[in-house]
């Protein structure tokens, strides 16, 4: 077994997938680029999206990939922090938004 | 910054030896990457000659954190009138269709002007890769816009951001509000606009160990930004990769980016990119005449495979030749390629 999850060199093989299933990897990796592609939103503003949905489901492989995309597009560190801090907000947000359930069982409940 | 030249440091990169020894060894070496000539299976051959790309010197007023050339203040080799004279001889008796003037900075060659004023109906494009801040340098170069303009010099300039933080990382502090004093002169000399015929065109590269994005979305970004902030125009923006040579292969290794750096290269290599290299329809010249298959190739001392090793020399006879390749090439073939005149594909 390997000694780690999560191994940096792995990323690159990320197109392997498809040997395993050719017609799904195929497919997933087409409508992968083109979500990507210049559209309603810029390329840029999509790696920035991209950049932050990559922090909120901790994927270590989507964070390298993002952080140097967006350095390829010229995109300044303080976006990239302002990025990951909207999704950290939604996620917190999502978290604490909870809490009305939680006070809304408690009211219910107690007398 | 207070950078120097790793000559004034007396880095051991100053050694191009040193520099082509680590690019042969290690992760080239023992098989991880293949080296640059198994990859491209054959011998490299130039095409027609088209452009005649002339170093005038390594002297510069910028030493920038990336540089290939290991310009700077502190370099003192220049290319003597004699030298340029017989760059203008191949110019009279070849069909060169393009002059391309480097550096360092081309225009502290004391001859500069004169080159310019006699080159300059001999060559369909002559270019001038100008840094710009040396054009608001001081009294002596603050007049070179107009002359620019008189002569219709194609500018090439530098500017590796829109903004201030990242050209002032790589370039020294100040460069970025110089450069954009420098184009805004050259704007109102007509440069960049419509219809005057006044090409300037930004080379763009990046400020750490990645590559360029698509040059055609940097090159829209750069028109919005500094049209929005500066007011300026110009025509056509160059992505160039930075090629693992020089102040950059020392930037590399002394932040641990060297092995992850070529990695990438090599695997964004692009056979496409390959037909296009410049070194198939680029000569570079050197401070000295010697001649070079490229700028980079120069700069790693890694003269042409001919007898005729002098401008002075020179004949058709030198186009049939092998190119000179190291591992430093993976950078023109990366992504989509990367040349003097931008991306290859």
């Amino acid at each position: 077994m390997e000694k780690t999850y999560y191994k940096p060199e792995d990323l690159k093989k990320f197109g392997d997938i498809t040997q395993w299933n050719e017609d799904l990897g195929t497919k997933f990796f087409d409508y992968y680029n083109a979500v990507f592609e210049s559209g309603a939103l810029s390329a840029r503003e999509k790696s920035l999206i991209a950049l932050a949905v990559a922090h909120v489901v901790q994927c270590p492989y989507c964070i390298d990939a993002y952080t140097q995309d967006g350095l390829k597009r010229g995109i300044e560190k303080e976006e990239m922090m302002e990025a990951v801090h909207v999704g950290a907000a939604i996620k917190s947000g999502a978290a604490l938004v909870h809490g009305v359930q939680m006070m809304n069982v408690h009211d219910k409940l107690s007398m | 910054m207070g950078l120097k030249s790793l000559q004034a440091r007396q880095s051991e990169l100053s050694d191009t030896d040193r520099q082509l020894e680590i690019l042969s060894n290690g992760i080239f070496a023992d098989g991880q990457l293949p080296k640059f000539t198994k990859q491209i299976g054959g011998p490299l051959k130039p095409n027609k000659l088209e452009i005649l790309q002339i170093n005038m010197g390594y002297m510069c007023n910028q030493v920038c954190a990336h540089c290939h050339v290991d310009a700077g203040p502190d370099r003192k080799e220049i290319m003597t009138q004699k030298t340029l004279e017989l760059c203008l001889d191949v110019c009279d008796n070849y069909d060169i269709g393009t002059l391309d003037l480097t550096g360092g900075a081309p225009e502290m060659n004391p001859h500069f002007r004169w080159f310019v004023e006699q080159a300059r109906s001999k060559v369909n494009d002559l270019i001038v890769r100008s840094n710009l801040t040396i054009l608001t340098a001081n009294k002596t170069f603050s007049e070179l816009p107009e002359f620019f303009a008189q002569h219709k010099v194609h500018v090439v300039s530098s500017l590796p951001f829109y903004r201030r933080n990242k050209t002032d990382r790589q370039r020294g502090n100040g460069v970025f509000d110089k450069s954009v004093k420098a184009l805004q002169i050259l704007n109102n000399l007509g440069y960049g606009q419509a219809d005057t015929g006044l090409q300037l065109d930004l080379v763009y590269n990046p400020a750490g160990a990645f590559l360029p994005a698509d040059q055609k979305e940097l090159e829209a970004d750069f028109k919005k930004a500094l049209l929005d902030d500066f007011g300026i125009v110009f025509n056509q923006l160059f992505a160039i990769t930075n090629l693992p040579i020089s102040r950059f292969l020392d930037y590399l290794i002394a932040t641990d980016n060297y092995e992850d750096y070529m990695r990438e290269l090599v695997s964004a290599y692009n056979p496409t990119a390959l037909e296009n290299v410049m070194c198939t329809n680029t000569l570079s010249v050197g401070w000295d005449g010697s001649l070079y298959d490229c700028d980079f190739n120069q700069m790693l001392q890694m003269k042409i495979d001919h007898p005729v090793g002098h401008i002075g020399d020179y004949s058709s006879a030198i186009n049939d030749r092998n190119i000179r390749v190291s591992q430093h090439c993976y950078g023109c073939t990366a992504g989509a390629g990367s040349s003097c005149q931008g991306a290859l594909t």
